[in-house]
């Protein structure tokens, strides 16, 4: 197990170095760069800029400048917001980005689980048809358009929460809902199916003929083992919940580093966004070890080798 | 399959006339209420995407100046003469870039999806049936694509190619198209591979194997035939995250280009009147959701129908 453990850390090394590879070379083959802007610089200017940042040097040498940096937990100078580091917005707006994420992973468990449950207990009943129906809409319905939609009901119509901002406890109201919607909806559908799978197997025939009562093979057996499988989707859906909050954090102008994103892609603010591009991956990567080794922890029938 | 399901197959072949699995899961997905409802909202979509243009009371870039004059320089509510769902503001007629918009989503479903065969299916397969090194290779290279993030990838290949000869056809969408594809086929080719390494095993492969046939037609004939049901499958349900990734886009302003508009970019543009004129969100938000939903209901028919184990689970 342990090694198996450190063979999937090592191995995001190698798939992070790859992920900055291609992304560091796309990144130079978009046409214009960081000092494109309305007001044209002077050739000689633009040149001065290129040699002080090192631009003018060949691609390799700048991705090797970039990666040294990098291994010494130096993420350049931002191209755009010339005064500051990379190293300085990103720890400025991380925790920001990581707090709605987690606000809104763990909303969709609380709500999404029970959701779950709450439908295969009452299957083809109305309590199906009730959750059923809520994930049907949240699937049904992008991001994008939730957040528009409480805007327009929650702050606009009926004023309880603020439109934009992140200044305190009713600030963080409705960007975790509207980023939480649509896990809400894939998780419940998952713990559903699972529930359901789980009803018909033998163990829990076993159980209830041995005359063990409604609610203790409910609790005990049912929703213990239908679980098992829903963990898979958790990761994954972090991962989402984490890296996929930039639209949510434009829209509601929540200071975290996702608004950032397509800024520096058309911005052309290369060091920037090969920090954020990096960070996510990393994210992404660590997030799927850590529920491969949660699933074998729980699931004592998985064993890794 | 145990072999009891087996015989119990076999023993219903005998009691009903000519029947295989395609036509089996058929039976099963015409039974299945909410995959009829699925279906009936898929050939809407398709039928609107081929022909909504014919249909379209205007074109979707022509402006009617006279009526958002006349109407106080603002949208057009639904309901106004020659306007069933109303205009933007410069007089475009709503359902008209709706039939459109609807043309574009039905174009990404299929196409990323062509995309995601054409590179998902190849890996997979050669991954599972070879086993081995190139098996190695080729799931590490799925680990690393599986690793970027994919919306932000498709946003920078985007944005990169933008202004190539590639990047201007079909008005910006193959761009887009290609991008989303390039993103999601891990999961098929992990799907192919994993069909591949439990087939491979089967008796029916051994025995294929016993009397000679050559590989190239195991894997043709016997392999991918027999271990399509769950392809298909994940390709259904990669249809609603495909239109659902192109609406995003579109929404940030990424894809494709005016006059053109998605169903996203319409919701971006009516975002701006959202007091006055809910309407111009609301009805692409509609579209949306009514092509998420459909592709959602069918593809989860297709799972029920196709494997007969999950069978009366719904």
């Amino acid at each position: 197990m342990i090694s198996y453990l450190a063979r999937r850390i090592l191995w995001i090394i190698p798939v992070l170095f790859a992920v900055s590879i291609i992304t560091f070379f796309l990144m130079h083959a978009v046409p214009g760069g960081p000092w494109d802007a309305e007001k044209r610089l002077p050739a000689n200017v633009q040149a001065r800029l290129n040699a002080q940042y090192g631009l003018d040097k060949p691609l390799y040498e700048q991705y090797i400048q970039w990666a040294g940096g990098f291994v010494t937990g130096d993420l350049g100078p931002s191209y755009r917001s010339r005064d500051r580091r990379v190293n300085d917005i990103i720890g400025d707006g991380i925790a920001v980005t990581f707090q709605l994420g987690i606000m809104a992973f763990a909303l969709s468990v609380v709500v999404g689980i029970p959701l779950g449950i709450f439908a295969a207990l009452g299957h083809n009943r109305w309590p199906d048809y009730l959750s059923t129906s809520i994930s049907i809409i949240g699937i049904a319905t992008p991001s994008f358009v939730l957040a528009i939609l409480l805007i327009v009901v929650f702050s606009i119509g009926l004023g309880w929460f603020p439109t934009g901002g992140w200044k305190g406890p009713q600030y963080w109201v409705l960007p975790t809902v509207a980023l939480a919607g649509f896990p809400i909806a894939v998780i419940a559908r998952y713990t559903r199916a699972s529930m359901l799978e789980v009803t018909r197997k033998d163990y829990i025939r076993t159980a209830q003929s041995k005359g063990i009562g409604g609610r203790a093979v409910v609790s005990r057996h049912m929703i213990r083992n239908a679980l098992i499988p829903v963990v898979t989707i958790l990761g994954p859906t972090l991962a989402f919940l984490v890296t996929g909050s930039f639209i949510i954090e434009t829209i509601f102008s929540v200071p975290g580093i996702g608004r950032f994103y397509v800024s520096a892609i058309s911005q052309r603010d290369y060091s920037l966004l090969m920090a954020m591009t990096i960070l996510y991956a990393f994210t992404v990567a660590f997030l799927n070890v850590v529920v491969d080794v949660l699933y074998a922890y729980i699931d004592p029938r998985i064993r890794y080798s | 399959m145990t072999t009891s399901a087996a015989s119990a197959q076999q023993a219903a072949v005998r009691e009903r006339p000519s029947t295989g699995l395609w036509r089996d899961a058929w039976g099963r997905l015409l039974k299945n209420r909410l995959a009829i409802l699925g279906l009936f909202l898929v050939i809407t979509l398709i039928f609107l995407g081929v022909f909504g243009p014919l249909l379209a009371p205007y074109p979707y870039s022509q402006q009617d100046l006279k009526a958002v004059l006349a109407g106080g320089h603002g949208p057009l509510p639904p309901g106004s003469p020659g306007h069933i769902l109303g205009t933007d503001q410069l007089g475009r007629d709503l359902l008209s870039r709706l039939l459109d918009g609807a043309r574009i989503s039905v174009s990404v479903a299929f196409v990323v999806q062509v995309v995601i065969i054409l590179i998902g299916v190849p890996i997979g397969a050669l991954a599972g049936w070879f086993g081995g090194r190139t098996d190695n290779f080729l799931m590490r290279f799925t680990d690393i694509i599986y690793a970027f993030p994919d919306l932000l990838f498709i946003i920078l290949l985007s944005v990169a190619f933008r202004e190539t000869v590639f990047g201007q056809a079909l008005d910006g969408l193959l761009l887009v198209f290609v991008a989303i594809g390039i993103t999601s086929w891990v999961t098929v080719a992990r799907l192919v591979r994993g069909q591949m390494l439990a087939l491979k095993e089967t008796e029916f492969v051994e025995a294929a194997r016993a009397i000679g046939v050559s590989d190239r037609k195991i894997v043709t004939r016997h392999l991918l035939p027999n271990g399509m049901g769950p392809i298909i499958v994940a390709i259904t349900l990669g249809i609603p995250a495909a239109i659902l990734a192109e609406a995003t886009l579109a929404y940030i302003g990424i894809g494709v280009q005016p006059p053109r508009a998605s169903w996203g970019s319409l919701i971006a543009e009516g975002q701006k009147f959202i007091r006055s004129e809910p309407h111009l969100v609301t009805f692409p938000a509609i579209a949306i959701a009514l092509a998420l939903i459909g592709f959602t209901f069918l593809g989860d028919g297709l799972r029920d129908a196709l494997d007969p184990k999950l069978k009366g689970k719904q």
